[in-house]
């Protein structure tokens, strides 16, 4: 069995019936990350009991009990989710050495389910930026042509599974987390409706816009391993009580009549010609496939980018108050305990503990929410964020999703963007909408750069219609161009 | 424009401590950052709700039980410095 090339539900059947172990699927990754981890810097951690806890799954299935829809589908997991007894960091020198004493319930359900967890994947620190550059374990590499960042901030779950050095990955989505590297790394990263996955175990960075989300090599596994994360959990009071439908079985290519939005207000930006061409080619394609296109009017896109910099740096700056180095991470050392003030023993803890965009952060939000700005800065944000969602909301009665492009470029060369901080943050036009209306939207590959690099396309969703964007990228997906290339460092 | 004085004042609100380098750095790039974001103050937002969570969701709230999910032990494992069950910090009154 080509177990690059396989999907998660031939993997599950082959091991349930006993065609080959969970065991050897994970010894197999392992030997991959053994490999090739060290050109890429994508794992952060590994799980020293991955074999262990395959074989379990194996046993099981010799005394013929129920393992579920991943039995032996092998995972790694963005480093912002909390598992059981193995190290998560958040990227962070504040959280190096936390061992979480739960899991989050995004890999409960995976493990419930049978997959297995290889490691841990490197990240923007706190999830706060989007090229893996300010990881407190170094940067991570794109596989595409190692000189290049493969986005972020869940840029290590992008490149290894780009890299083939994970069957699945999972990554969370703030502001375009999961779709930017999935579209720099081509691979397929969805990001669901707020609400549909639980939150809980995932080190918070904006509660109102963070959610967790598959980032995988086709859109069958990313359909497949929704069906196993979404649902309420009554650990998050924000999860939705929807039914999660069978987004794996109900997929089709079948675009006939599907009308399809062109945001009037994303076609003025500048795009780079190659992302312009395979964006046009989209269009065309699903076109001649009986897609319906419409012009759509959300005018407060323009302003997209301010408002979830406020709000996002704001609930990130009252989330992030928590590491005081008093219970975990890191703390800094003192001579003499007794003599010192306890706002003394926070301040240097957190200052020695924070990274540089992380603390930019928190001093941002401090001061948004600080008396006599929160009226101007945060709760203006929150207005003009009801807004926004009222103009989407009204775009989705003509049409039944919106298609752009993911970002302006494609990968851009490590150390190139990242002095600038409007500048970075202005890189984000298409994606932090999604987040601030709280809509579903993915990533999907559509071909590659006259430089070799991946483009991905954006579909986005009205709330909890996942299976409609789903089944755009299943059409978008066969009709890619440059299918079945694969990284060099393969 | 952000002077020294709020940069200082801010740290302090958020109990960080920075550097006098820092401090220069964030202050011309919190400026630049929110001069441009303040471009939000132009839209007319009267009588406008904020909004915070996005999507309909209606709240639920699980049974006030207790239950006994992780140990004591495990809790404290990640303690930087304990005293028995107890964290130990320095003195607060």
């Amino acid at each position: 069995m080509d177990l690059i090339k396989a999907s998660f539900k031939e993997v599950s059947d082959a091991v349930k019936s006993k065609k080959i172990s969970a065991v050897e699927v994970a010894q197999f990754f392992l030997n991959r990350i053994d490999k090739l981890n060290p050109k890429l810097n994508a794992y952060v951690t590994i799980n020293s009991a991955v074999v262990e806890e395959a074989g379990k799954i194996d046993s099981k299935i010799h005394k013929n009990e129920n393992v579920g829809p991943l039995a032996g589908v092998a995972f790694g997991i963005k480093d912002l989710l909390c598992t059981k007894g193995l190290k998560t960091t958040a990227a962070s020198k504040i959280l190096h050495n936390f061992v979480p004493p739960y899991d989050s319930t995004v890999v409960a359900r995976l493990k419930n389910s049978g997959a297995t967890i290889l490691g841990k994947l490197n990240l923007d620190e706190f999830a706060m930026g989007s090229s893996t550059e300010s990881s407190y374990f170094g940067k991570c590499h794109n596989p595409w042509n190692t000189d290049y960042v493969p986005g972020g901030s869940s840029g290590g779950s992008a490149a290894a599974q780009a890299a083939r050095i994970a069957m699945g990955t999972i990554g969370t989505d703030t502001g375009g987390s999961i779709r930017q590297p999935s579209s720099f790394c081509g691979i397929v990263g969805i990001k669901p409706t707020y609400g549909r996955v639980s939150r809980y175990g995932i080190i918070a960075f904006a509660s109102s816009l963070d959610q967790a989300g598959p980032m995988v090599s086709s859109v069958e596994d990313a359909a497949l391993t929704l069906e196993v994360i979404c649902g309420q959990d009554e650990k998050d009071s924000t999860t939705a009580d929807k039914k999660v439908p069978s987004f794996s079985t109900d997929l089709s290519t079948n675009v006939k009549g599907l009308k399809i939005g062109l945001v009037k207000e994303y076609q003025k930006g500048e795009l780079q010609p190659d992302i312009m061409k395979a964006y046009l080619l989209a269009i065309e394609e699903l076109k001649n496939a009986g897609a319906e296109f419409v012009e759509v009017s959300i005018p407060l896109t323009e302003f997209a980018v301010s408002m979830y910099y406020l709000i996002a740096a704001s609930e990130a700056s009252s989330n992030l108050a928590r590491y005081d180095g008093v219970r975990y991470g890191h703390r800094a050392e003192f001579n003499d305990l007794s003599k010192m003030s306890l706002e003394d023993f926070y301040s240097q803890s957190r200052g020695e503990g924070f990274g540089k965009e992380v603390k930019r952060r928190i001093m941002l939000g401090t001061y948004c929410l600080s008396s006599g700005y929160y009226e101007a800065y945060y709760n203006k944000a929150c207005q003009v964020r009801r807004l926004l969602r009222e103009q989407y909301l009204h775009a989705f009665t003509k049409c039944d999703a919106l298609l752009s492009p993911v970002t302006t470029s494609t990968a851009f060369k490590i150390g190139e963007r990242s002095t600038d901080p409007l500048k970075m943050y202005l890189n984000d036009i298409f994606t932090t909408a999604t987040n601030l209306a709280g809509l579903p939207g993915m990533s999907v590959p559509f071909g590659f750069s006259s430089t070799g690099l991946p483009i991905g396309i954006q579909l986005t969703g009205a709330h909890f219609q996942e299976q409609k964007i789903l089944n755009i990228a299943f059409a978008l997906e066969a009709m890619s161009p440059g299918q079945g290339r694969v990284p060099d460092v393969y | 424009m952000i002077d020294q004085k709020t940069i200082e004042r801010i740290a302090k609100l958020a109990r960080l401590s920075i550097t006098p380098e820092e401090a220069i750095e964030y202050g011309d790039q919190l400026t630049k950052v929110l001069t441009h974001f303040q471009q939000i103050s132009k839209i007319d937002t009267k009588g406008v709700e904020p909004l915070v969570t996005p999507s309909e969701i209606e709240f639920v709230t699980r049974a006030d039980e207790a239950k006994q999910e992780t140990t004591t032990e495990e809790m404290l494992i990640n303690a930087p410095d304990k005293a028995g069950h107890l964290f130990k910090v320095p003195p607060v009154v």
